[in-house]
């Protein structure tokens, strides 16, 4: 049998794609042309598809893919809010312990803008590119805030008086050092999981399980 | 309401996202499947009803229906609170207890009726879906669970469908499990939650958080994973034994042909609050997700006031008919990666 099971897998491109191929070599995929050729999105001969994160779940729920490889602050933004809201339908099998990151609250160092705002004003302006967990977030902490929906450097925003603070994603903290802002609340820990599409999980189950248990067994991945 | 198009032309007469006009050609497909299945519902003696797509509020509050809330909700000329039907066995409880209150049990009926749902924008999520389904009220498992897994195989069969299996689980299962190994109560909800959303990860962070001897977390984790043939049913931890001596008496009691079908499923858990004993989902390869699904609920007609044991299930007939269409070009979901390959 194939290593991959005859299995179709999401890789995700990205801060991600390293690890996750790295993952696949340790399987035994050829993983070669995977590594040499970035813009191919497709590679039929070892069940690879490649996209950016946050279409992995759409690729595993429509079962273009049996299994993916995601942020967990995809799965976040993505997930049902709420009871009787349709999240995305896919399972989420491992906590595969790269690519971690912590999601965080951070505005400008010094006396803090989003305090202050939230003091005299009773509500802050928070950019992100997780609508979605900002917002309930705040809702959590029992803070009014809006929040404004930036696709691009997230850090721009409270530098240019848009908003009193982020919710974003940092492995490191280094781009919010260098931007002069500093984490005031650590959200939740963020890694990258494996996902499964609900039908495959199912019709596939032998192929899947093994594919699983393997993966446990590699040494240095860090999977936890 | 209406609105100006991106070519500045007038768009006129929305209709509510997650509805839709069926014209003709699609009419025809899908009233075809919907005969079909009357006829296997009808040649299994179940009897086609209609009830009121508004109900009392107050009426269905009785069942606990979890995620499927209704979502619409209107007040009528003397303030009392109406809703738009989320399912149809409910109603056919409700229907049951008010109807049918001395007859005797069997009782079979069958439906094809439009439901309606909440959904989340942008995801071409229904917010009216047709189902077509059948109730057993009076026959207890294994008898009345195996006649509805019968039905729903003859049905599914004479639709056309090839290669659809169906997932077996039991929803008293894991409950079953956390109770033998004496988890603490506060932490029970929030573990059934992660596995109804197969959150393995999830699971096992809130195992661990629950303080657990380790061998009791593997256990509580490694069972809800085992999923394939009848050998899953075997070697099951003492606390699980009742469920899967339930899924074996019922799997004894299938033909062949059904019994081929039936993937057993020790972590299926439906999101629908009602269901006591077995519980199942149809999945196809040319569909993504399952395309129905159904279950015992042992209790539902007792809160009626009319204590019976019952079996049912639904199809969602747009999904089925999406199923049909993928299997029939080899283009759906799975079938298209293992084409491409």
């Amino acid at each position: 049998m194939s290593p991959g099971n005859g299995l179709t897998i999401a890789v995700p491109r990205g801060a991600l794609f390293a690890g996750t191929v790295d993952l696949l070599a340790g399987l035994g995929f050829d993983t070669e042309e995977l590594r040499a050729n970035d813009r191919k999105l497709l590679f039929e001969d070892i069940g690879v598809i490649t996209m950016r994160p946050s279409d992995v779940p759409t690729y595993v729920e429509a079962g273009a893919a049996d299994l993916g490889v995601t942020g967990k602050d995809v799965l976040l933004e993505q997930a049902a809010q709420r009871p009787g809201e349709g999240g995305r339908e896919v399972y989420e099998l491992l906590d595969l312990g790269y690519g971690r990151c912590t999601m965080v609250l951070a505005s400008k160092a010094g006396p803090d803008p989003a305090l202050e705002a939230l003091r005299r004003l009773g509500v802050m302006r928070v950019a992100t590119k997780y609508p979605r967990i900002a917002a309930r977030y705040m809702e959590e902490t029992g803070r009014q805030a809006e929040i404004v929906e930036v696709k691009g450097s997230v850090e721009l925003a409270p530098l240019t008086g848009v908003v009193e603070a982020i919710i974003d994603l940092t492995a490191t903290g280094t781009t919010l050092r260098e931007n002069n802002l500093i984490v005031r609340e650590e959200i939740v820990v963020c890694t990258a999981r494996l996902i499964a599409n609900p039908v495959a999980h199912k019709l596939k189950a032998a192929s899947i399980d093994d594919l699983l248990e393997r993966l446990r067994g590699l040494p240095a991945t860090g999977v936890v | 309401m209406s609105s100006v198009g991106f070519n500045g032309k007038r768009m006129i007469h929305p209709i509510p996202s997650g509805t839709r006009d069926v014209l003709p050609e699609e009419t025809r497909e899908v009233r075809a499947i919907t005969d079909t299945l009357r006829g296997v519902f009808e040649r299994h003696e179940y009897g086609e009803v209609y009830t009121p797509a508004l109900e009392y509020e107050s009426v269905l509050a009785r069942a606990d229906l979890a995620e499927v809330q209704p979502s619409y909700r209107v007040f009528d000329e003397s303030g009392a609170v109406l809703v738009l039907r989320s399912d149809m066995t409910v109603p056919i409880a409700r229907v049951v207890a008010t109807r049918y209150g001395s007859s005797e049990p069997p009782l079979r009926f069958c439906y094809f009726a439009h439901c309606y749902r909440g959904v989340r924008p942008q995801r071409g999520q229904p917010r009216e879906l047709l189902q077509a389904g059948i109730e057993l009220i009076g026959s207890p498992a294994p008898q009345g669970t195996a006649e509805a897994l019968t039905v729903l195989c003859h049905a599914l069969d004479a639709t056309g469908l090839k290669d659809y299996r169906i997932g077996v689980g039991d929803a008293s299962l894991f409950p079953a499990l956390m109770a033998s190994l004496k988890v603490p109560a506060p932490a029970r909800p929030g573990l059934l939650e992660a596995l109804a959303r197969r959150d393995f990860v999830g699971l096992e962070h809130r195992l661990l958080e629950a303080g657990l001897e380790p061998q009791d977390a593997e256990l509580l984790l490694g069972v809800p994973q085992r999923r394939g043939g009848p050998e899953v049913l075997t070697g099951a931890p003492a606390p699980a034994v009742e469920a899967v001596t339930g899924m074996r008496l019922v799997h004894e009691l299938l033909e062949p042909a059904v019994a081929e079908r039936v993937i057993f499923d020790l972590g299926l858990v439906r999101n629908i609050g009602y269901y006591t004993g077995a519980v199942f989902e149809v999945y196809d390869p040319a569909l993504g997700g399952p395309l129905g699904g159904g279950g015992r609920y042992d209790d539902l007609l007792g809160r009626f006031g009319r204590r019976l044991p019952a079996v049912g299930f639904a199809l969602d007939v747009d999904r089925l008919h999406v199923a049909l269409a993928g299997e029939e070009r080899g283009t759906g979901a799975l079938l298209a990666n293992e084409a491409s390959r």
